[in-house]
């Protein structure tokens, strides 16, 4: 039976989320409640059957390292696969390689081990709850040498800026990727590619000096590869900014978002806590919110994301606002169109205004 | 490998007076505050008193219990030589049999305890609801050189009669046990919760154990026989909730107590976390018309209606315009629209259809509702 292995490439993710990746990378950054990016991505891996996902990373790792551990709350903790996550540890002296190809050449061998044929890779910011199983399916069908899922947007917004588009022929075989802002078929970022492929064109690539695998190995040999597309349908995001980030957070308070995102298909997973039920005191008064567990609320609350272990004292009034883990929020603050990164403490009578284009964000463990 | 002391967790009851609560579930099993189990309480107590070596002694319908312990990682128990063990009854060469009582229990599975060699064993049961540091139980015992301690909480007076009473010298050294007495002479009631040395209960255990008139049980044949003999034991004195949720009513008093701002038992207590299995639902969804007052909900609920003084577990559903009050609603229910719940506790996966009345107030106890008696209040 064939079967597929994952990697979450990291490697060209920039810090985007200014204040929010200041002290951690992009694919660690809380996301919706109780997740971070990158467990979206890992989820939909394990939720399609794969049991080994490595993650190459290159800095500012330690958050997302603590964040998924050994891999257990994914099923990833196991005797043989599971988890690997692969900071740089370039060990070889005759090493030539640059850019994600020198993870690659530094990590041959957990492609060379794993039994699987196929591999699936991802970044962090593309968020959906989606199965890749039938992508997979597809790709074996064709035979094809890679399988780009790809999305249709309905509406441009600003972090569809930097997304490659997909162009095909008749016959639904990549012809191109480009940068064409009217084409609204929109590559994911998220591929999968035959491993003997795979390796084969990062020996080139390194062979070549080149530094990036996708443009390089696949985009620059389009001619020569079987390259196709699987198109994704549903609820889906890109997170490039802290504008997207944002807007993002609080989409998932539409009711149709937050039930195809979180309800749909199958659970997204995340690093289990131990946290009590939210309890919510006398004179609480919340509405279009979602609140996660731990939370202690005497105030008001509308239209927020509010994490785990959260509290917001009486008389304090939150709107449109994004609040992470562990914040105390004092009496009789006024927080609107705000981010507060995680363990930020508000004290009474404070006034916080944003703006919905540029939200207020108070970087973490931050008193104001 | 030598331990310390050995934790003997009780669980195997049935909890008849829980009705339809405990209809195919033990009684430790049943849900409680919103996120656990009751057998929680007690697991998290060992875990955060770093007893480490724990047999949870079952027997009634099981199923549940067990794949809810499994290997205890929950509460750090999942060790590499001691851990948490459940200990079913069994058969072996002599043959075998169910557990007759407390104290047969603990006699079955003498040879567990014996792998240790402790010079302790706490007897603890898994349908109470506190946070304990067993530590200082043993410690208390330790400097009393106590052969059995057993620990008490003060009940007002007039409840005593309700209570094992323990009636003690002002040293807490202990001189009778009144089981239920009609006139009290003290309000210290025992909680179940005993420490003895290892050695001297083994031998009152072997020694019960060849008693035929005997029901095998701590309070009512292994204590006396000790104060028979005039061994030294001890009372504990503990200070803090605890709460024996042995009937419907003290189950639902309980979970409502939980909603009450100063209980010294907090579940957001960092310095005595309270464990469980934890799942992966998403944050609460609460709508725009919905009204949440003095409750504890918790993930992957999705909230229309109105809420009120309410335990609402993981995944529960309340739709429009419908109003609960003074309830708790296990994992998956689904209240519909236009509903009205007040004082009932409604069981895992019920439907509630659109406009029905459920009125637990109209009765001497809240109301359970599960999926076969929804339909008395449907039609």
């Amino acid at each position: 039976m064939n079967s597929l292995m994952g990697l979450i490439n990291l490697e060209h993710e920039y810090d985007f989320l200014e204040e929010l990746t200041y002290f951690r990378c992009g694919a660690a950054a809380p996301f919706g409640g109780r997740y971070r990016l990158i467990d979206f991505t890992l989820s939909n891996m394990v939720n399609s059957g794969v049991e080994e996902v490595a993650v190459f990373t290159n800095h500012k790792y330690r958050a997302l390292m603590d964040h998924i551990g050994t891999g257990a709350d994914w099923e990833l903790a196991r005797r043989h696969g599971g988890l690997f996550i692969l900071p740089p540890d370039w060990n070889d002296p005759t090493d030539i390689s640059r850019g994600d190809l020198r993870h690659f050449h530094n990590n041959r061998d957990y492609f060379k081990r794993s039994k699987a044929d196929h591999v699936i890779i991802s970044g962090s910011q593309f968020i959906s709850n989606s199965n890749y199983k039938k992508a997979f399916e597809y790709h074996l069908e064709r035979d094809a040498d890679v399988t780009c899922v790809s999305t249709h947007v309905e509406e441009f917004k600003p972090e569809h800026v930097s997304q490659l588009r997909i162009e095909n022929n008749d016959e639904d075989w990549v012809t191109n990727f480009t940068n064409d802002q009217q084409n609204p078929h929109l590559f994911t970022g998220v591929y999968i590619i035959k491993k003997e492929i795979l390796m084969k064109l990062v020996d080139e690539c390194i062979a070549y000096h080149k530094d990036h695998f996708f443009f390089d190995g696949i985009k620059a040999n389009l001619d020569k590869l079987k390259v196709q597309f699987y198109s994704y349908e549903g609820y889906s995001a890109f997170i490039n900014s802290v504008e997207s980030f944002y807007r993002h957070n609080l989409n998932l308070l539409n009711p149709e978002n937050y039930k195809s995102l979180f309800f749909k298909n199958q659970f997204v997973l995340t690093k289990i806590s131990n946290e009590p039920p939210a309890k919510y005191r006398k004179g609480a008064n919340v509405s279009g919110s979602m609140f996660a567990n731990g939370c202690v609320i005497d105030g008001e609350v509308s239209n927020s994301v509010i994490f785990r272990g959260v509290k917001i004292n009486q008389s304090a009034n939150v709107k449109n606002s994004v609040i992470m883990q562990r914040c105390t929020i004092e009496k009789d603050v006024y927080l609107e169109n705000v981010i507060l990164d995680k363990d930020v403490h508000v004290t009474a009578g404070q006034t916080f205004i944003g703006s919905k284009e540029k939200p207020f964000v108070v970087a973490k463990r931050k008193t104001i | 490998m030598k331990k310390e002391c050995v934790g003997m967790l009780l669980a195997g009851g049935e909890g008849k007076r829980l009705g339809l609560l405990t209809k195919n579930l033990a009684k430790p099993a049943v849900h409680f505050g919103g996120k656990y189990r009751i057998i929680d309480f007690t697991l998290s107590n060992c875990s955060n008193s770093r007893i480490h070596t724990v047999g949870v002694l079952t027997q009634y319908s099981p199923m549940v219990l067990n794949k809810h312990i499994g290997i205890g990682k929950p509460w750090d128990l999942d060790r590499q030589e001691d851990g948490v063990a459940i200990l079913s009854p069994y058969t072996a060469k002599k043959g075998g049999s169910w557990y007759k009582g407390t104290a047969d229990a603990i006699s079955q599975n003498i040879h567990y305890i014996d792998q240790y060699d402790p010079e302790f064993v706490l007897v603890i049961s898994g349908d109470h609801i506190y946070q304990m540091n067993y530590d200082k139980l043993i410690e208390h015992h330790r400097e009393k050189q106590s052969e059995a301690t057993i620990s008490v909480i003060e009940v007002p007076w007039k409840e005593a009669s309700r209570f094992g009473i323990l009636n003690t010298k002002s040293n807490l050294e202990i001189y009778e046990f009144d089981e239920k007495p009609e006139n009290p002479k003290n309000n210290l009631a025992s909680m179940g919760i005993y420490v003895f040395n290892w050695k001297t209960l083994r031998k009152y255990l072997i020694e019960d154990s060849k008693l035929k008139n005997s029901s095998h049980d701590f309070g009512k044949d292994v204590i006396p026989a000790m104060l028979n003999d005039e061994l030294p034991l001890f009372a504990y004195r503990f200070e803090g909730y605890w709460k024996d949720v042995g009937t419907i009513q003290s189950y639902w008093e309980a979970n409502m107590d939980l909603l009450e701002e100063d209980l010294s038992l907090s579940l957001n207590n960092k310095e005595w976390r309270t464990y469980s299995h934890d799942t992966n639902y998403p944050p609460h969804f609460i709508d725009k018309n919905a009204v949440i007052d003095n409750s504890l909900i918790n993930s992957g609920c999705w909230i229309s209606g109105k809420v009120t003084n309410s335990v609402l577990f993981e995944r529960v559903d309340v739709g429009d315009e419908s109003s609960i009050n003074e309830s708790i609603l296990h994992p998956a229910v689904r209240i519909g629209k236009n509903c009205v719940v007040n004082r009932a506790i409604i069981m895992e996966n019920v439907s509630i259809p659109d406009g029905v009345t459920i009125d637990g107030s109209e009765f001497d106890e809240p109301v359970v509702i599960n999926d076969e008696n929804i339909y008395d209040f449907t039609n």
